[in-house]
């Protein structure tokens, strides 16, 4: 059992953080270029070769790489229109660029072996951090003082207000927390799961023939998460994008 | 997590595997790296695609979305020409149609006036061509008359000669005469 349970993979490996070329003390700071900054650059290649393809081929009639980046656009747009109206379009490149550099970073993360930039809470927090700073600025650069009408939703009778103004700022300084927790969680739990899974089938399948159904219900598993995964991807990029609107939207209309 | 403790069991078979007690995405060495590398990669996707990939998408679409108004706009106006092609072709074979009417009608007048002119002018030419004939027989018929009396005057005379009689001319005129009258 000792050799055969050997054969799994520690499932934390893969969030390893590794310096491919070590850039150190820059004002004091470690900024090693790392196997995470890689994938951050291969995530933005993609994205950039991808709408920069659909970008030039202007003809009327896309073809269809250019009819998926068009639908990028018209996704993102029709999102950012129905959540933070039509004036939310001024964060547009903001809002794409933030969901489509998620998106690609959680897609090149389910490639097997691959890394991906958006398991560590780092990331996260920096991205959720900057929006509530926009959300912030924004909001007060716009509205000015109004912008605390946000905490003091009207049409309450004002009794209520000595409870709904404190819920109202929990629920503002929670924000960046549970933005940047449920993208990190998500990524972190779902690709520990598929790592253990697909350890435990070939572990299983290699500790003799009467393990062999349950390396195959592990492996059956490890398939069935992996579709789930790519599910995740996609709905944590999208949850991340819209509610960075709805944030927004806060901003630039604060008296709901 | 029992599964973790069995890999730092066996950690020695596979060396430097678990080499961090720290769960990487806690372990703050390379914060630093990582901010920055996000900050550079995010700020240049940002970039490109704000300033030069996102313009030309959205007017891409645009020229699009306006090339298909624009088609459809002149499906529209094409539409209303046929349309109005249809409309004044009705009027133009009503109107044909009715023109057609008032002629065959027109012609039918003129014809029927000049068959009754015609028939006026026939029927008098009849008329007429009766009229004289009847004077002619009038006239042969008071010739023929004529020639009887004479006829009737000489047969007598001859008849009275035959008997041994001479009878004047006058005589005899005057007895056919009577009996004529009778």
């Amino acid at each position: 059992m000792r050799i055969a349970f050997a054969a799994i993979e520690d499932p934390i490996k893969q969030f390893e953080v590794k310096s491919l070329y070590p850039i150190k003390n820059v004002f004091g700071y470690d900024l090693s270029f790392t196997n995470a900054s890689a994938y951050m650059v291969l995530g933005i290649i993609l994205v950039i070769a991808l709408f920069g393809y659909a970008a030039s081929r202007p003809s009327l009639v896309p073809t269809r790489l250019q009819s998926i980046g068009e639908l990028g656009y018209e996704f993102v747009a029709n999102m950012i229109r129905s959540v933070a109206g039509e004036d939310g379009l001024r964060f547009f490149p903001f809002v794409f660029t933030l969901f489509f550099f998620i998106l690609a970073a959680n897609m090149v993360g389910m490639v097997p072996y691959a890394f991906t930039t958006t398991s560590h809470i780092i990331v996260t927090a920096a991205m959720a951090l900057f929006v509530i700073g926009l959300v912030i600025l924004y909001g007060f650069y716009k509205n000015g003082l109004k912008f605390f009408k946000l905490f003091a939703p009207s049409g309450a009778p004002w009794p209520i207000y000595f409870i709904l103004i404190p819920i109202e700022v929990i629920s503002f300084l929670a924000r960046p927390l549970t933005l940047s927790l449920r993208l990190f969680a998500n990524m972190l739990a779902g690709h520990i799961m598929i790592k253990l899974f697909a350890g435990f089938a070939v572990a299983l399948a290699s500790a003799g023939i009467v393990w062999i159904p349950f390396a195959l219900v592990s492996f059956i598993m490890g398939i069935a998460l992996n579709a789930l995964e790519f599910l995740v991807a996609f709905l944590q990029a999208y949850v991340f994008a819209i509610l960075t609107c709805v944030y927004l939207n806060d901003a630039l209309h604060p008296a709901h | 997590m029992p599964l973790l403790m069995l890999m730092a069991d066996v950690s020695a078979d596979y060396g430097e595997a678990v080499k961090s007690d720290v769960f990487p995405p806690f372990d703050p060495t390379y914060y630093p790296s990582q901010l920055f590398w996000l900050a550079i990669t995010f700020g240049a996707l940002y970039f490109i695609l704000s300033r030069m990939i996102l313009p030309k998408l959205g007017a891409n679409l645009e020229r699009r979305s306006d090339a298909v108004a624009d088609d459809l706009d002149e499906a529209a106006r094409l539409n209303e020409q046929a349309e109005d092609a249809q409309k004044t072709l009705e009027k133009n074979l009503a109107e044909a149609r009715a023109a057609a009417r008032a002629k065959s009608l027109l012609a039918e007048q003129t014809v029927s006036e000049e068959i009754a002119i015609e028939t006026q002018k026939v029927d008098r030419q009849i008329d007429e061509k009766l009229k004289t004939a009847e004077t002619r027989i009038t006239v042969v018929r008071s010739e023929a008359m004529d020639h009887v009396q004479s006829i009737a005057t000489d047969t007598t005379k001859n008849i009275i000669a035959k008997l041994g009689f001479e009878v004047s001319e006058k005589e005899a005129v005057k007895a056919v005469e009577g009996a004529m009258d009778d």
